[in-house]
């Protein structure tokens, strides 16, 4: 598999905190990468550098490169906007914007100018079949997203972050706040965006991350401490750290 | 043993007691004091329809005000028009401001905003209306002379003055509805790509609308209910005025400008009241606006 993103001696500070060290590390194309280690480890922080989004916590310092595509997104030529648009994120709690289901997954594509009615129509309607959200929803699309339980409205800001068209997709621990049959519907929609997108994934869940990723990432105290796929890193981990962590001694 | 945990428990008993009774003797004292003021209002207000056969109609919708004339007239339609052309333009005036003020506060500058723009903006509401009519008396009113044709008094020097007054309202309740804004809903729309100003009048916007409205509305109160800064400047003649610059009058002016030259108990004293009872009505609706936005915003 390709690597899609190269991040190189990557150090991270919020003011005197340094909360990522010296991380090394590729993300292939058209894959699972699943993040796992104990709370505050670093794992969401180093997801949130892959779109900018701690480029507004103020105090934050980096050091080190990461390049999507062989660019480095925090060269000053690329604009925070196009990258976040490239690289479409999902959070921890479904945040659907008060307004109806099809104004939510028109947002994207209208902060970026389209206005076009049909072709409007189009996306809404392919991000919806993407986010396997559509035949729930189809004839509903003028009701409030907030009407919507709880899965249904991570899908659907899943098929939000579809309708921009992005080659990645970050994943906050975006399952953490659902019930487990939703949880299970998202795992599946994952398997299959797998396909056109490369997704990674913050989970709290290591079963999460054996059922579902293609390579799984183990973070401690903002450290990489072992980057393989999925199977070899959960039956036979290199790094003591790493087994006594998925054999559930700590963390 | 069981014998005293009873006795322990007895203290907190008469706390317990004592705190509902002293909280409900004040719910008491407040709801008393509400209840007598409409009554007195209300009793003093209907007695020019009742005992002095003044028409309702009449008096909200006769356009001559001349209650010492012969025959009295007690048209109380240009007070009335006074009262809600200010109130509303001043509210049209300061409410894109104070939403303005709001966004700067919470989202461009929080540290600056907080520390100097909050405590300067409350500062507002602390001057006396007194002083406000003094410096729309002696800076805005010979300003729109000079530019305006007219006398510089009028709607338009009434509405400027009481939108400065009003602004501290609304903004501080746009900035609370601000600041408790769900973050997520902003990392949402900035994860999708979007720059600050597409968020803010995208998504901050819309869904904060309902609160600012219920700023708006409070503001519209406050300013249909100030008297002092708005007689200063307004001129005081009891007619509808063609245009913004034209002396014209308000219920509160009406009020406080003759009050203390009728007699009560006079049939003019008691055409007061009823222009009281008006502004009281109205700022009761204001209040019922406010409660039903409110219901509305949390859905």
């Amino acid at each position: 598999m390709q690597a899609l993103i190269e991040i190189d001696k990557l150090n991270l500070y919020y003011g005197a905190f340094q909360a990522l060290k010296n991380v090394s590390l590729t993300i292939p194309e058209k894959a699972i990468t699943a993040f796992i280690g104990p709370s505050g480890c670093g794992k969401s922080t180093l997801l949130r550098t892959l779109n900018r989004m701690n480029d507004m916590i103020p105090g934050t310092r980096i050091e080190g490169s990461i390049k999507i595509s062989g660019k480095d997104i925090y060269s000053s030529e690329v604009e925070v906007e196009s990258l976040r648009k490239n690289v479409g994120m999902v959070f921890q709690q479904p945040n659907p914007f008060p307004k109806s289901i099809y104004d939510n997954v028109a947002y994207g594509p209208r902060l970026h100018g389209m206005t076009n009615k049909k072709k409007l129509d189009e996306i809404v309607e392919s991000s919806l079949r993407s986010a396997a959200l559509w035949d729930e929803v189809k004839d509903y699309l003028k009701r409030s997203a907030l009407s919507m339980s709880g899965g249904q409205q991570q899908r659907l800001c899943i098929a939000r972050a579809l309708a921009v068209n992005p080659d990645v997709l970050l994943m906050d621990e975006s399952t953490s706040a659902l019930d487990p049959i939703s949880t299970l519907k998202i795992e599946e929609l994952v398997q299959e965006l797998k396909s056109q997108y490369t997704i990674v994934m913050v989970t709290h869940n290591m079963h999460q991350a054996a059922r579902v990723s293609n390579q799984t990432v183990f973070f401690l105290n903002g450290e990489v401490v072992e980057s393989t796929d999925t199977e070899t890193l959960f039956s036979n981990p290199s790094d003591r750290r790493t087994e006594d962590y998925i054999s559930g001694r700590f963390g | 043993m069981a014998q005293s945990k009873q006795h322990e428990s007895k203290p907190h008993l008469v706390e317990e007691w004592v705190g509902k009774v002293y909280t409900a003797l004040c719910i008491l004292f407040l709801v008393v004091t509400i209840f007598s003021m409409v009554y007195f209002v209300a009793s003093k207000g209907l007695t020019t329809f009742f005992k002095d056969k003044v028409n309702v109609i009449d008096l909200l919708t006769g356009i001559k005000w001349n209650p010492g004339g012969d025959p009295p007239l007690f048209g109380a339609l240009p007070f009335i028009f006074g009262s809600f052309s200010t109130s509303i333009l001043a509210a049209v005036i300061a409410a894109p401001l104070a939403f303005c003020a709001a966004v700067f506060m919470i989202e461009i500058a929080p540290k600056f905003g907080r520390k100097y723009l909050q405590p300067v903006i409350e500062l507002l509401a602390g001057i006396p209306s007194v002083v406000y009519g003094f410096v729309g008396l002696s800076v805005i009113v010979p300003l729109f002379r000079d530019i305006f044709p007219g006398q510089g008094i009028g709607i338009a020097a009434g509405a400027l003055v009481l939108s400065v007054m009003i602004l501290p309202t609304i903004t501080t309740i746009a900035t609370d509805a601000l600041a408790s804004l769900p973050s997520g809903l902003k990392e949402g729309s900035y994860a999708l790509g979007s720059t600050r100003w597409q968020t803010i009048y995208r998504i901050v916007l819309p869904t904060m609308l309902p609160a600012l409205m219920t700023g708006v509305v409070l503001g519209i109160a406050r300013a249909f209910g100030e008297a002092l800064a708005v007689q200063m400047v307004i001129g005081n003649a009891p007619h509808i005025p063609g245009s913004l610059f034209e002396s014209t009058s308000t219920l509160t002016s009406a009020i406080t400008l003759s009050m203390g030259n009728t007699v009560m108990g006079s049939t003019h004293n008691n055409a007061l009241w009823s222009l009281a009872l008006i502004l009281m009505t109205m700022t009761f609706v204001f209040v019922f606006i406010v409660r039903w936005l409110e219901r509305r915003s949390k859905i």
